[in-house]
């Protein structure tokens, strides 16, 4: 997994395949304190906390097909490898809140990647779910909120191909203003 | 929140749009985004055939699914035709599903190289 959005688009398949009806995404950089951090909460059922204290073990998956589950092992690598750390906890709605940080200079740290085409995959595949997301660097913020969408939208789906590409064109042009060019 | 404007500037332009898609029979179309899609190209996959279906004016639904349990074979995709059996495609790279839209999608035939599996059962 070569980017933070690849990564984000599989927590969010994780919370899709568990239930969960809105997900919020909250990405800190902060590079006074060389700190990245990305936080997934969603309204899902949760996980026990057995459960939760092994999510990081490739051999723990709710799977049917097989007994190895990677995406959050994945996750913990990236993480560790660039001195930072991953947690899964009790999200404050119920459901499971993932927390992923990194030092931001790190040169292991996988680059964000294109977060506007993540959400305009996500917005083009899911139109009945809802994501809410507050990208943050070093105070400045941008916010993608399709609640706030569908209100624009009225009737009009959420993932009429004119909206999708609205999203991916935005996005991936006020991430990158927002981040002062950086990829 | 960006420019919501130009969401209500699309909305009024595209009213018309839907109305003439509407008449369509629809196909689905549903990737697969599990960690092994992700990791295989599935984003860039999804993105080529949102774009070449809209290029194309051509009305599908679009979805994604889990891991099925052939991660070697991804990005996986699975193409239903209404009245037709499913097709699964495999190592879908972004050309490849412009190509599956081109020929599949619009045209109904099945790039049978590149098939993994077509189905006994039929889209209802």
């Amino acid at each position: 997994m070569e980017e933070l959005a690849l990564h984000l688009l599989d927590l969010y398949e994780n919370s899709r395949a568990a239930g969960a009806r809105c997900i919020w995404v909250n990405i800190d950089e902060d590079t006074t304190e060389d700190r990245l951090t990305v936080m997934v909460d969603d309204d899902g059922p949760g996980m026990d906390e057995q459960m939760r204290a092994s999510v990081a073990d490739a051999f723990v998956t709710t799977r049917k097909t097989r007994r190895v589950g990677l995406g959050l092992p994945l996750l913990a690598q990236a993480c560790e490898q660039s001195d930072g750390y991953l947690k899964v906890t009790a999200a404050p709605r119920g459901g499971t809140r993932v927390v992923a940080v990194f030092q931001h200079s790190h040169v292991d740290r996988p680059p964000l990647g294109d977060m506007g085409g993540t959400l305009a995959i996500i917005v083009a595949t899911n139109p009945h779910l809802d994501l809410v997301y507050h990208h943050c660097y070093n105070g400045q913020e941008c916010v993608f909120d399709t609640r706030r969408m569908r209100e624009e939208l009225d009737d009009l789906p959420i993932n009429h191909p004119q909206v999708v590409k609205w999203v991916r064109d935005t996005y991936r042009t006020s991430i990158q203003d927002l981040r002062g060019g950086e990829i | 929140m960006k420019s919501l404007e130009e969401l209500r500037e699309i909305k009024d332009r595209v009213k018309e749009d839907i109305r003439v898609r509407q008449g369509q029979d629809e196909a689905r179309i549903v990737v697969g985004m599990g960690t092994c899609g992700i990791a295989a190209g599935a984003r860039d996959a999804l993105e080529s055939i949102l774009d070449e279906l809209n290029k194309r004016r051509l009305k599908a639904v679009v979805t994604q699914t889990g891991c099925v349990g052939i991660c070697s074979r991804e990005p996986l995709v699975d193409v239903f035709m209404p009245g037709q059996p499913r097709v699964t495609y495999g190592e879908v790279s972004p050309s490849r599903a412009r190509q599956i839209v081109a020929q599949h999608v619009a045209n109904g035939n099945v790039i049978s190289e590149w098939a993994l599996n077509v189905s006994e059962s039929r889209e209802e």
